[in-house]
């Protein structure tokens, strides 16, 4: 029971720790990165899900018999790619706000956008 | 328990314990150091899965790419995370109902390596048994990559070339023009 639901668990825990780094922490650098973390763990996710119990690679070769569900792999090959597609997007956007107003502290941004609307 | 589950406990173990140490620090470097060190851990835990493929993929692209891209925003933007003080009590019950719920949901998921499983029943058999006649090459997630899904690796591409054009607009010379002045 535990290890059939331990890899899961593990996952929804790292999915959690990530998804409290983007909503707690105020440095967009470290946003973008437990995003990066909340990410990789549903890959993790989905890789667990192709797993079969004594299976191998699914590259076919005359000595095994079973094979691990290569569907998954294909999905998250792409999801990778495009994962690195968007954070480096967002480490640009990032970038062009530290460009304007010479930080990345989300707290601080707030505190001059205010001051620029009194002025 | 076989050698094949204490490998995988292992690395979930270390999995977590490198994001706990991660949300403790406050050195935006070694933040970006141990997300490389995150991604080469889970790279280590898909070939234990058997997904080889994308092993290779999350060592090269996820740690490899991304810790350089982190390093180069932090050489423009500064190393050193200014500390604010803010409420952590809402996030942390939004994480653990959020998780609550979803740790639920799983309870109705197969196990971990079932080989009955809804998943291994529909289209996989067909790419693992008729693909070497089919497409020719022993590597079944090659063949699905680049031919019997070929449209979404068409699609992936078009999303690269979205991405890399967004940033060249955002970082290129022609943002200059368009700085706000402080």
């Amino acid at each position: 029971m535990i290890t059939g639901y331990f890899n899961y668990w593990v996952v929804i825990i790292l999915m959690m720790m990530g998804f409290y780094i983007v909503i707690s922490d105020s440095n967009l650098i470290k946003k973008i990165i437990g995003l990066n973390i909340f990410q990789t763990s549903v890959f993790i996710l989905f890789i667990s899900m192709s797993k079969v119990k004594g299976g191998t690679a699914p590259i076919l070769i005359a000595e095994a018999d079973v094979y691990s569900n290569p569907l998954p792999h294909v999905l998250i090959l792409t999801a990778i790619v495009v994962g690195v597609s968007t954070s480096a997007l967002g480490l640009a956007i990032i970038a062009r706000i530290h460009r304007a107003y010479g930080t990345v502290d989300e707290t601080v941004i707030h505190e001059q956008d205010d001051l620029q609307d009194e002025n | 328990m076989d050698i094949e589950t204490i490998v995988n406990f292992s690395l979930l173990i270390l999995l977590a314990l490198t994001v706990v140490v991660l949300i403790r620090m406050k050195s935006l470097l070694a933040i970006a150091l141990s997300s490389g060190v995150y991604s080469f851990l889970s790279a280590g835990l898909f070939v234990a899965m058997d997904a080889v493929d994308v092993a290779f993929t999350e060592a090269a692209v996820g740690a490899g790419i991304t810790t350089i891209l982190l390093l180069g925003t932090i050489a423009i933007t500064g190393r050193e995370q200014t500390v604010s003080k803010h409420k952590r009590f809402l996030p942390i019950a939004v994480i653990t109902i959020t998780g609550a719920a979803l740790i639920y949901g799983t309870l109705d998921m197969p196990l971990y390596g079932d080989a009955n499983a809804p998943i291994h029943t529909h289209v996989a058999p067909h790419y693992l048994t008729q693909s070497s006649e089919e497409i020719g090459i022993p590597n079944v997630v090659t063949s699905v990559l680049a031919s019997y899904r070929g449209y979404d690796t068409l699609g992936e591409v078009a999303v690269i070339f979205t991405a890399a054009v967004g940033v060249l607009l955002l970082l290129g010379k022609t943002a200059k023009r368009g700085r706000p002045k402080q």
